[in-house]
């Protein structure tokens, strides 16, 4: 019988019932009693610092407000209304590096509102109980292309659809909802929330779908400007960083195990590593290590070059590796795998530099992941700055008619709340470039 | 640990805290319980005349008002007065005041309002030794509809005559159950006291309706899609009950009148706070039917502690001490002066405070771009609205501006005391000169 301790990258390592359970909701949805008990701890600030710390500026307070007086329903259309996938960010926004991190409440006990878990309240009632709340405007007759069906794409092109245009949504992949699909930790987004959310979005009307169509293979961008009256470029990340070391092709990369994770619909058919070591020290390089523990891997290190205070992962996310028992090792940058092992050198700053010590260690290790960071790879011929579409406020890209917004595009942090900000700011701009307003 | 041994018009109990007159004294049952647990001692729940016992309705009868976390604030209640024979509660009585001579045991009573059916029900509540008899003139529902409850309450003449009665046919202490629901309580606290009563005791409960089912387009509690207006007790009506409590003891006709104080006590502080305010002794009824009889523990253990603290030794030492500080508006002096300071060390930067001075006050809260909030002494009114709205307690303090000083506002200096009567914008106080 296969367990964690048996050698190589294998599948079925814990039984199917310790699987499930392990990749069940990471945080269990409230219900109705909960949501007023937590609801009632918002103090409904005046120009509440949650508001301002939101990238799509939702109202917070009002929201709670409605969720306290019995009407999660209208709650969540204050939500929406900003922020169309507030569904998904709801699960997946590192609020304690966000909205909650400003509450007053945390400020002052160390215990905010928790918003994050309202919001999912909220927006779940009103998916479960009510068709889609919005209506689209009278068609304007104007076309735009949207290439990239991720968050960014996808409330782009929703802001669009309800202003009466008609959206072409071109997405490479076989499914729409970029990384809310392909990337996001299962235990973030269970029961094929991304999907439901995608399906859900798209009552709006207006929107047409093209999956399998990739710019930049069968799709130009001048064919797209030419066809349309606007084009936006959702595109995200596509390449991984290269460690460039001795051994490199034995390591994964981790979004490519993660994407994997996701598709499967039995994850005790998906093999891993006994002893996985992921190189990195953001959210990928968490998410790749905590699934793997999950899925039955014996022992997992997270190798990180620099100290615990520069690491990209926020403290909770930190504190939910090692409570997963993730081991988190600083300070080390890898040298070479081979022969179900790997190099790590310890590191050090001087003079202001990150450099190897000389000095090394081994840990076993039949699973590599590396998680050092995403690049761009669709650039449509733009003008890039510091290696992403560069942009203005409202996503104007350095062709007229283009627009970009998300991960692909220069500003804001690499998060799916941004992502939406930026494809709804974008359509607005849009809107009014079309309309002449 | 003090002593919180009390005399209530000669009638003892281990402690202040009796039990009043409602479903937690119901029957012998109940009330042995309540002792047990500690309770100074009871109300019997109303008894009526001989005869077919009041039926109940046999829906719901209670509806109720939350704080956060359903925490029960206010109740309200159909129920009328006890739905058993008379002698099966005559003979629970004398039972159970047998086996707790140390407790109280008042008897609540509402027959009609004629002599002959007060005459012939108070030697059976004599017989029973109980420790005196409380009449019930205040259940605002479905018998006052007959006669009596508040409509006897409502009319002080009937009080006074139905007391007198009393006082004839029964030699222990008469007790006199007020309703709230009258414009002035001194009326009915003084009809009493002419009638002979040996106390008041207030607040029966307030004509209520808690809530409507929007559904059924009811009110609540819904007894077949009609609902009637109920009797509103609980920590909701304790305002209501103590103004009404301070009235009676500050009223020069009624002044010295023993008083038994309900209404809302849920906690020891809330019996203190009646007792300096000038009742005797506290009844309970909602809070021991939200937590059980236990309650009365932390009620006991709270008010010894706090006694302890002040150097109470016996509970009368506090009764009515505050009293003498209830006046009227006209007497509160307008030369005092004080101005709203925020601790910036404790504000939490929700910006409450701002919010309220700003669109329902004085405009005199000034915020910073980086949320430094901060009270702009030439404004402030001193109205206290930012300290009540502030999730901070202490945060925003009043600061009283010392004699002599120039208030930025009014640009006056401080003076002496001097009130209403006596000030230049008062119409009558320069026709008095
Ligand atoms: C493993 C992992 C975990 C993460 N966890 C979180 C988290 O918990 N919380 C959080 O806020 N953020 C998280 N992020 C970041 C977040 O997922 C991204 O910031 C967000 O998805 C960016 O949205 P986007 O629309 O810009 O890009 P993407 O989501 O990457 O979507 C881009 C879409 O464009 C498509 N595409 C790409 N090139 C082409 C082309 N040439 N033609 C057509 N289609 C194309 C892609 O297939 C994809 O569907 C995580 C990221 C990763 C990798
Ligand atoms: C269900 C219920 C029934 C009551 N029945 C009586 C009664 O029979 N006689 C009476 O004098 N008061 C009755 N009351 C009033 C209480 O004795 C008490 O005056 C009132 O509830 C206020 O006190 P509280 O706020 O502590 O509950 C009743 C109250 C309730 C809730
Ligand atoms: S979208 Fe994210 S950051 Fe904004 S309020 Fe919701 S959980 Fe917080
Ligand atoms: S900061 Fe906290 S308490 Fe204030 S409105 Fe936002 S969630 Fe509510
Ligand atoms: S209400 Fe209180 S805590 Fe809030 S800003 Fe004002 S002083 Fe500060």
């Amino acid at each position: 019988m296969t367990t964690p301790m048996t050698p190589g990258i294998v599948s079925g390592r814990l039984a199917a019932d310790e699987i499930s359970r392990n990749f069940d909701d990471l945080h269990a949805p409230y219900d109705a009693h909960e949501a007023r008990v937590a609801a009632d701890r918002c103090y409904f600030c005046h120009d509440a610092p949650c508001m301002t710390a939101c990238p799509t500026s939702i109202d917070i307070p009002l929201f709670i407000r409605q969720i306290q007086t019995g009407t999660p329903e209208a709650a969540a259309k204050t939500i929406l209304t900003q922020n169309i996938l507030g569904g998904m960010c709801a699960r997946v926004c590192p609020t304690e590096t966000l909205c909650e991190e400003v509450c007053v409440r945390e400020v002052a006990e160390g215990k905010p509102v928790t918003i994050g878990r309202l919001q999912r309240y909220a927006t779940d009632t009103l998916m479960a109980r009510q068709g889609h709340p919005f209506a689209r405007a009278e068609a304007t007759g104007k076309t735009v292309a949207v290439v990239g069906a991720g968050p960014a794409g996808l409330a782009c092109a929703h802001r669009l659809a309800m202003k009466g245009h008609s959206v072409t949504l071109f997405e490479g992949r076989p499914k729409a909802g970029g990384l809310n699909e392909y990337g996001i930790a299962s235990y973030k987004s269970t029961d094929d929330f991304a999907a439901r959310e995608v399906a859900w979005l798209l009552e709006i009307g207006g929107i047409t779908v093209e999956t399998g169509k990739t710019l930049g293979d069968g799709l130009s961008l001048d064919g797209l400007k030419t066809d349309y009256d606007a084009v936006f470029l959702g595109v995200g990340l596509g390449g991984v960083n290269a460690l460039r070391i001795d051994g490199e092709e034995a390591a994964t990369a981790a979004v490519d195990f993660i994407a994997e994770l996701r598709q499967s619909d039995d994850l005790t058919m998906l093999p891993v590593g006994r002893n996985v070591v992921v190189i990195g020290g953001g959210m990928t390089a968490v998410d790749a290590a905590v699934q793997s523990k999950l899925l039955g891997a014996e022992s997992v290190t997270i190798a990180y070059r620099r100290s615990r205070d520069e690491m990209p992962a926020s403290t909770f996310e930190q504190g939910l590796a090692a409570a997963k028992g993730v081991r988190l090792l600083f300070n080390v940058m890898p040298v070479a795998i081979g022969d179900g092992a790997i190099t790590l050198e310890y590191t050090a700053t001087q003079n202001g530099k990150l450099a190897g010590t000389g000095e090394t260690m081994s840990l076993p290790a039949d699973q590599v992941f590396k998680a050092i960071g995403q690049t761009l790879t669709t650039d449509g011929g733009l003008v890039i700055e510091d290696g992403k579409i560069a942009v203005t406020d409202t996503g104007r890209t350095s062709a007229t008619g283009v627009w970009a917004g998300g991960d692909c595009a220069s500003g804001g942090e690499d998060l799916t709340v941004t992502a939406v900000a930026e494809g709804r700011d974008a359509a607005e701009d849009i809107h009014a470039v079309l309309m002449g307003v | 640990m003090a002593d919180l041994t009390s005399n209530f018009l000669g009638i003892k109990s281990p402690n202040p805290f009796w039990l009043a007159s409602a479903p937690p004294t119901d029957k012998e049952y109940n009330v042995r319980r309540a002792y047990e647990a500690g309770w100074g001692g009871v109300v019997w729940k109303t008894l009526g005349s001989e005869g077919p016992p009041v039926v109940n309705v046999n829906g719901p009868r209670y509806g109720a008002i939350y704080g956060a976390d359903r925490r029960l604030l206010g109740l309200n209640n159909i129920e009328l007065i006890t739905d058993r024979p008379l002698q099966t509660n005559l003979e629970e009585i004398t039972r159970v005041k047998k086996d707790y001579p140390d407790r109280a045991l008042v008897v609540s009573i509402m027959v009609p309002c004629d002599e002959e059916s007060w005459k012939a029900i108070l030697p059976l509540v004599e017989e029973t030794g109980a420790d005196g008899i409380e009449l019930n003139f205040g259940c605002p529902h479905g018998m006052a509809e007959r006669g009596m409850g508040s409509a006897v309450g409502q009319v002080p003449e009937y009080i006074q005559m139905v007391t007198e009665w009393c006082k004839k046919y029964y030699s222990k202490p008469v007790i006199v159950k007020l309703t709230p629901n009258i414009t002035d309580i001194r009326n009915p606290a003084r009809a009493a006291k002419a009638g002979g009563a040996d106390a008041v005791s207030l607040i029966n409960t307030i004509n209520s309706i808690t809530s409507v089912d929007l559904d059924l387009m009811a009110p609540q509690p819904t007894i077949g899609g009609k609902g009637s207006h109920g009797g509103y007790c609980g920590p909701a009506v304790k305002p209501i009950a103590m103004n009404m409590v301070a009235e009676i003891a500050r009223d020069p006709q009624t002044h010295g009148l023993p008083i038994s104080g309900i209404g809302g006590v849920t906690t020891w502080r809330d019996a203190a706070e009646f007792m300096a305010l000038g009742a005797g002794n506290v009844q309970v009824c909602t809070a021991a039917m939200t937590y059980g009889f236990k309650v009365v523990q932390e009620m006991i253990s709270g008010l010894s502690q706090w006694m302890d603290e002040k150097g109470y030794t016996s509970v009368d030492q506090f009764v009515g001490m505050a009293t003498p500080n209830v006046t009227d508006w006209q007497y509160l002096d307008l030369n005092y002066v004080t101005k709203a300071k925020i601790d910036q060390d404790a504000c939490i930067k929700c910006g409450r405070c701002y919010i309220a001075c700003e669109d329902t006050s004085h405009q005199a809260i000034l915020m910073s771009e980086d949320r430094v909030f901060e009270v702009n002494d030439s404004e402030c009114v001193a109205c206290n609205l930012c300290v009540d709205v502030c999730p901070v307690e202490n945060c925003i303090t009043m600061v009283e501006l010392p004699k002599g000083e120039v208030d930025p506002r009014t640009g006056q200096t401080r003076g002496d005391y001097a009130n209403w009567t006596t000030h230049l914008n008062n119409p009558s106080a320069q026709a008095a000169e």
